[in-house]
């Protein structure tokens, strides 16, 4: 079973995040990028399916910074390929850039094709769109499935049997054909922890395979762009009570019993 | 682009299960007399399925993957009791354990979710809290004194002060870090931190599983250091004194090297006189795994102690080398949930209860796991009403005041 999972990094909320001086967008130079979380439940859910049904994982990420360990990291936990893409930037033109992109190197050889399952995180926090996963299973004509928790394909490897979720616990089953886009929401369990010792002996050992932008449809350009963003306004309504904590308990309770919550 | 946490520089030939016994400290295994004093005073040796002389046995049968697809290693913290035990001298804690972790560690389907998160943020942020590498020196705005950081005023310093991690960032240690950043001031130290650019020693990285990232650490806390001029590091963190000690010798480490506490006792007669105010406690003294024993300073922190106005100093049934450990070592700090979900006492309760059984007032400490793990004990067990945790340096703060 050959599966490609796409991996995008996302800034890093431990560190504080700031407005770039235009005001449109984070000031860059100041974030960290980390892997997007439910890209890595993606990798973790592509590896078990490796282990169970042999084959191999490809993953495909924009260059970003700290990319490198990202990938290094994938090929150590049992990745056999990490592809690059040198796209100068075009990850902060949105997603729909960005879906371009990767199908076009996608359908482009890059020897990714024939795949059976295409693994990606089902949404990110840099945008919260959802949209990598179904534009580019519509760009390359695939079935899509997002919030995806359960992946199950045939042994044969034509159909898979996906669980997704809904509001309230919801769960649906489906029956995909493949191959397929997954938009993975979590992996059947936790991301696996690799020993730093297997990442250096990676970096030493493999190599990431560094692919040309392919020129995009309406050069990359973003239908919608942000015009302003800011950080959430102090809204000075918190009242911090000080004191010890038997005045500070009463008072607390005071507040509660005014407002007739207790 | 790329820019990289991880250093892929090749690691020096190491010792490894398959060429353990070409090393002298290896083939020390081989002269074991299966005494068992290595089980018998291992504070979780009752609950692991293959206690330390077990594992030897088996190493000697080659029989060693029952014992990875066991969970008796995740027991193990590495509080040197063994090691300090043995008849034979058998470098258990520093040598034989860290590659048996290494080895299940690979073999170990999932790691507990607390483990795992530590060790990862101990690579990403440099600290195993998950905190921002950013906001490391944060604290030094609220020491009340001034604390040089070598990145802001590179000028050569007498000392390096190597904060490390919870007196960091976690609020009670951070108490402990004002509390020395004083006592080095009064003292006239001429001292400067890294700040920002300090990362976890990484002591618990090898004694836990993790070599790659104590290597990973060390290479990267080297090539600061080498940055800038000093003569002398400091550190408050009892581990991070065991790790420069006995490991990053091997990078080249040749500074001179102290623990905050031993250091300050060194410095007593200077210090006797600032220390006017009385504190009327009963003080009980808990030894650290890695300053007692592994490194031996059981005289340094009661010396200290016994020189604060009022202070009567008390001790708990297993003091010095037979101390208790406070279960956060080797990785234990982060496996409390493991050990609870498993049924097993955590360490630090039973330390607590021996505290407490002293009548004491103040459970004294210097090692910066300490502070959370006693204090939170001593809630669990509802003792602290009668028992605070203050790290020695706290009180010989306290009492310079006024």
């Amino acid at each position: 079973m050959n599966l490609l999972v796409l991996l995008k990094m996302v800034p890093d909320v431990v560190e504080e995040l700031d407005i770039a001086s235009g005001g449109a967008g984070l000031d860059m130079d100041v974030a960290r990028m980390a892997l997007s979380e439910s890209d890595d439940h993606a990798l973790e859910q592509a590896l078990l399916l490796k282990e169970r049904m042999g084959g191999t994982v490809a993953v495909l990420a924009v260059d970003a910074a700290e990319v490198d360990d990202a990938l290094f990291t994938a090929l150590a936990k049992g990745a056999d390929r990490a592809l690059k893409v040198d796209a100068g930037g075009v990850s902060q033109a949105g997603t729909r850039a960005l879906a371009d992109l990767l199908a076009r190197v996608i359908a482009d050889g890059h020897n990714l094709l024939p795949v059976d399952l295409i693994l990606t995180g089902t949404q990110a926090i840099d945008d919260l769109d959802g949209l990598v996963a179904p534009l580019v299973a519509h760009q390359l004509g695939l079935p899509y499935l997002g919030i995806v928790t359960e992946v199950t394909p045939e042994p044969a490897g034509k159909v898979a049997s996906v669980v997704k979720e809904y509001s309230g616990g919801v769960r649906g089953r489906f029956e995909v054909d493949l191959p397929a886009v997954l938009g993975i929401q979590s992996a059947e369990r936790p991301p696996r922890y690799v020993p730093v010792a297997k990442v250096r002996a990676a970096m030493k050992t493999q190599r990431i395979e560094t692919v040309e932008a392919p020129t995009l449809a309406d050069g990359g350009m973003a239908l919608a762009e942000v015009k302003s963003m800011s950080k959430p306004e102090e809204a000075g309504r918190a009242e911090m009570i000080e004191g010890t904590p038997e005045s500070a308990s009463a008072r607390l309770c005071g507040i509660l019993a005014d407002r007739g919550l207790v | 682009m790329g820019v990289s946490t991880i250093c892929p520089t090749p690691a020096p030939p190491a010792m490894t299960l398959e060429n353990l016994f070409e090393f002298p400290e290896g083939r020390r295994i081989l002269t074991c007399l299966q005494c068992g004093m290595c089980a018998g005073t291992c504070p979780y040796g009752d609950v692991m399925d293959f206690p330390p002389r077990r594992i030897i046995a088996m190493l000697r049968a080659g029989m060693l993957e029952k014992v990875f697809e066991s969970e008796s290693l995740l027991a193990c913290v590495a509080c040197y009791a063994c090691m300090a035990k043995c008849p034979r001298d058998i470098r258990l804690t520093e040598v034989l354990l860290p590659l048996m972790k290494e080895q299940a560690l690979l073999h170990m389907p999932e790691l507990p979710g607390e483990l795992q998160k530590a060790l990862q943020n101990t690579l990403r942020y440099g600290n195993p809290l998950g905190e921002s590498a950013r906001k490391r020196a944060a604290w030094v705005k609220t020491a009340g004194v001034p604390v040089r950081i070598f990145q802001e005023d590179p000028a050569p310093a007498d000392i390096l002060w190597f904060v490390e991690c919870y007196t960091s960032y976690y609020p009670r240690g951070q108490d402990c870090s004002r509390a020395t950043a004083r006592l080095f001031h009064a003292l006239g130290v001429d001292f400067a931190i890294l700040g920002n650019e300090e990362k976890c020693a990484g002591e618990c990285g090898r004694l836990t599983w993790e070599p790659g990232l104590f290597e990973t650490l060390m290479d990267y806390n080297m090539a600061v250091f080498q940055k800038y001029r000093f003569r002398r590091l400091v550190t408050s963190c009892p581990h991070a004194y065991n790790a420069f000690k006995n490991r990053y010798t091997s990078a080249g480490f040749g500074y001179e090297l102290d623990h905050a506490t031993p250091f300050l006792g060194r410095h007593l007669d200077r210090l006797r006189p600032l220390l006017s105010r009385r504190l009327e406690a009963k003080v009980t003294y808990h030894d650290p795994c890695c300053l007692g024993r592994q490194n031996e300073f059981y005289d340094a922190p009661r010396n200290l102690l016994k020189a604060i106005p009022g202070v009567k100093l008390v001790e708990m049934t297993h003091n010095r080398v037979n101390s208790i450990c406070c279960g956060g070592g080797g990785g234990g700090m982060w496996l409390d949930t493991y050990f609870k979900s498993r049924g097993m006492e955590r360490l630090s309760e039973r330390r607590v209860k021996e505290a407490a059984a002293t009548g004491a007032d103040v459970l004294a400490v210097s090692c910066p796991y300490e502070i959370s793990r006693f204090e939170d004990a001593l809630k669990v067990l509802g003792f602290d009403k009668q028992l605070r945790v203050r790290d020695v340096t706290e009180l010989l703060a306290e009492s310079m005041e006024g």
